[in-house]
């Protein structure tokens, strides 16, 4: 590693003296790249290794300017290095590759690169680099000056920056990240200043998992739709935190959430494919995160069969043990309700779609069949969620997020380098139905992993209570509900009759998850504040922390585990919380990467926290017995005194799951 | 100076060899571009850093296309890439094109074509050594009887 010549008064003169960070395993690249940016009159420090990079941005956040990256590398792949610093330091990062498909631009656009190089770089294209440091900058002081207009600057920061990560301070600390060794506890720090290139000095914005969750409910509580930067801020009521730090973070979340849709409705597509409880379970753990339900937009049966598996789990343990159902998301109507995220369509990353999935307060078992659960997702890019979620009833689509708070606050806590899952409460459909949409895990997977490098916002799909079905006439759901009303465990034992996980009395463990892990990356263990984490759920989440759970066999290595989360789960308040083990090294890559750090991840604090939503959620109509079930629920919940709740009034049905 | 002008037009006359004959393309040039007082010896380094890497590349991918149970393609085609990226940074321009056959080889899991372009990739790599240090040499020369090395564009 070489540290280039050190440029005083870099301030003045900008760009000369810019510090870069260049990352590259191939010595001959980084020599030439170290030179050319030296010719630049940039201070150029190098490394061969990603980890080492990541440990020195780590160090000193305020180190660097810019970072440029090579896409291929051995120790730690570009894209994942690459959503690491957005969300941790939340630096203007360049991608370096000789391969210049259009995919893998794509990629590297969507995992919130702010440009892609090919080599042979050249020189003039090094001399224009700065640009993307001023960019931001600028972006962030237009979002100062900006008062009520928070679209415009997020809309043109993303296109500007490329990424919607225009984001001053904020700093999602969601992803875990492999090196966990190296990191922080949580930090809840506010305010740290730090020195910025230009004459800017904004203090940093430390986005704990705490501070997220705020964020989550705050945003679930306005809608997706609605929530602007003014409002949350408003609603989260922090001290010395300004309007662009919400922006800034906002936009990071719904390009978050954005990715995630699009795995989710990979997903979806494929969980309809399977048609098997499992997988619906699967999925909706992977729903959890926000994005993962818009993603699932996709088939509208995948969706509502993996609503229904998982909310079978989900509110089949609300339903039946009202106090000790874990979820607590059926509250008023047992429904959760999925909000339609609208950002989905969003490369911000940082929006975070909460979903309230709104769970059909009729028992027919088939309702959530009918239920386009791809509703969800669509809504959330083409907000025709009510359209949807008319069927069921109306619960408020506030999606429950505070898993995705918590999950993102974890997820600071954890790892810094773990994007912050996009909660997106989905409201678990309730279903009578036996079939269960199987969420396809890999949607959530690929949701999640489709993080964007700044936002990765812990999803959590907040299981509709499916419960009032369950608890009611719905045979099915009776069926379901049973086994859920005994144990946490057993919630989905009956529904996953094709699940193949070993276990079948804990499906739902398995499914929530799976869910959660995927959306929850780098959950830390100190969601404790969450409730309750189920430390059981550890082996679930281990497994998928790498978005493998996206695989509804994924299910199954959760089932293998500890499936403990069960008894915590009911017992706690009302929440079904899946803890994933916990070692929140976020692995953010999508399906087809392997990342090791999985097991990591999920040893760190995952929590499937899926939190039904409260009183928002009331489903008129068909209610009945659900009605019955979401009182007792929210009885329940108030005895309970949930503790994410009770702020943000996000009754959803929130998984939180920490990866 | 008849010696230095003398060398000097071999150098330049050498260059442009390797430039048409394909070992050499643009970004060598601009590799020598960015030698200067403050990185003299830059050229010489990088190309000393790319031989290295390349030799341990070709070993690599040798070892993982010599496997008998199952060639790891997935390994061949990461060294493959990586020896692309390197080549086209220094402007190995032969080696760079191997390499880019080489890369569908290994797409197609074509284990002879492969070991094939693995044959081509080496014998490039020897070829561009051996002129590269000739072209060095004559630097030295050039640079040892006082005069300077002349840019060819």
């Amino acid at each position: 590693m070489r540290v280039g010549r050190v440029i005083s008064d870099e301030n003045d003169s900008f760009p000369v003296g810019m510090r870069v960070l260049a990352v590259d395993d191939d010595p001959t690249c980084l020599l030439l790249l170290e030179t050319l940016l030296t010719k630049c009159k940039y201070n150029v420090t190098t490394t061969s290794q990603a980890i080492t990079a990541l440990k020195m941005l780590r160090e000193n956040k305020n180190k660097f300017d810019l970072v440029i990256s090579d896409v291929h590398m051995p120790d730690m792949d570009g894209f994942k290095l690459l959503e690491l610093v957005g969300l941790e330091m939340d630096l203007p990062v360049i991608m370096l590759s000789a391969n210049g498909d259009t995919k893998l631009v794509m990629k590297g656009i969507t995992h919130g690169a702010c440009d892609y190089l090919l080599k042979p770089v050249r020189i003039e294209e090094l001399q224009n680099i700065w640009q993307h440091v001023i960019r931001r900058k600028k972006f962030d002081r237009k979002d100062r000056n900006g008062s009520g207009s928070q679209d415009k600057p997020y809309i043109d920061s993303s296109e500007a920056a490329g990424l919607g990560n225009v984001d001053q301070n904020g700093k999602f600390n969601k992803k875990r990240k492999d090196q966990n060794e190296d990191e922080d506890e949580e930090r809840d720090e506010n305010g740290h200043d730090n020195e910025d290139l230009s004459t800017q000095k904004k203090p940093r914005v430390v986005w704990s998992v705490e501070l997220h969750r705020k964020f989550v409910a705050a945003v679930n509580q306005l809608g997706i739709e609605k929530a602007v930067p003014k409002k949350i801020l408003e609603l989260m009521d922090v001290e010395n935190l300004t309007r662009e730090n919400v922006a800034s973070h906002l936009q990071k979340f719904r390009l978050y959430l954005k990715r995630i849709s699009c795995v989710a409705n990979q997903q979806a597509n494929m969980a309809a494919a399977l048609g098997s409880v499992d997988s619906t379970h699967l999925r909706m753990g992977t729903m959890n995160g926000l994005g993962n339900f818009h993603t699932l937009a996709g088939p509208d049966q995948i969706h509502n069969a993996a609503f229904r598996s998982f909310q079978h789990s989900g509110v089949l343990r609300r339903l039946n043990t009202p106090s000790g159902v874990g979820i607590s998301g059926l509250p008023s109507s047992g429904l959760v309700q999925l909000s339609p995220v609208q950002n989905l369509g969003n490369t911000s990353t940082n929006q975070s779609k909460l979903q309230s999935f709104v769970i059909p307060g009729n028992h027919n078992a088939n309702i959530l069949q009918g239920m386009p659960m791809s509703l969800e997702f669509d809504q959330l890019q083409n907000n025709r969620a009510a359209s949807h979620v008319g069927q069921f009833p109306s619960v408020d689509n506030t999606t429950v997020l505070p898993v995705s708070s918590i999950s993102a606050s974890l997820i600071d806590a954890g790892c810094s380098s773990s994007p912050l899952l996009g909660v997106t409460s989905n409201s678990l459909l309730l279903e009578g139905s036996s079939q269960l949409p199987t969420l396809h895990a890999r949607n959530l997977r690929d949701s999640v992993s489709g993080f964007p490098n700044r936002s990765t916002l812990s999803d959590f799909t907040s299981i509709a209570p499916a419960s009032n079905q369950l608890h009611g006439s719905k045979a099915d759901i009776q069926d379901q509900a049973s086994p859920i009303s005994c144990n946490a465990g057993k919630i989905i034992s009956s529904a996953p009759q094709d699940w193949n996980a070993p276990k079948k009395d804990a499906p739902y463990q398995s499914n929530v998850p799976s869910c959660s892990i995927n959306s929850l990356r780098a959950v830390n263990g100190d969601m404790a504040w969450l409730g309750q984490c189920l430390d059981q759920n550890n082996p679930i989440f281990n497994r998928n922390v790498g978005f493998d759970f996206v695989d509804p066999l994924s299910i199954k290595f959760s089932e293998g585990e500890n499936l403990a989360m069960e008894p915590s789960v009911i017992e706690k308040e009302g929440y079904l919380m899946v803890q994933p083990s916990r070692q929140g090294s976020y692995i953010p890559d999508n399906e087809d990467e392997n990342f090791a750090m999985e097991p990591s991840v999920i040893e760190k604090e995952g929590y499937l926290i899926v939190q039904p939503r409260r009183q928002g959620s009331y489903i008129p109509g068909n209610l009945g017995s659900l009605e019955d079930l979401a009182s007792a629920i929210t009885k329940q919940d108030h005895d309970k005194g949930k503790p994410t709740d009770g702020d943000f009034g996000y009754n959803d049905y929130s998984l939180r799951t920490c990866i | 100076m008849d010696v230095v002008n003398q060398l000097q037009r071999q150098f330049i006359d050498y260059s442009a060899s390797l430039h048409r004959e394909g070992f050499l393309d643009d970004q060598f040039t601009q590799l020598q571009k960015l030698q200067d007082d403050n990185s003299p010896d830059f050229v010489v380094e990088v190309a000393s850093l790319f031989f290295e890497d390349c030799e341990k590349l070709i070993n690599n991918m040798a070892r993982a296309l010599e496997q008998q149970q199952g060639v790891d393609f997935k390994q061949v085609d990461a060294s493959v890439h990586q020896l692309k990226g390197s080549s086209s940074s220094i402007g190995a321009m032969r080696v760079k094109d191997v390499c880019i056959a080489f890369r569908s080889f290994c797409e197609a899991q074509n284990r002879e074509g492969c070991l094939r372009c693995l044959q081509q990739v080496t014998h490039e790599y020897s070829l561009l050594k051996n002129k590269l240090q000739t072209l060095f040499r004559l630097q030295q020369q050039i640079l040892a009887a006082g005069g300077s090395i002349p840019v060819v564009e």
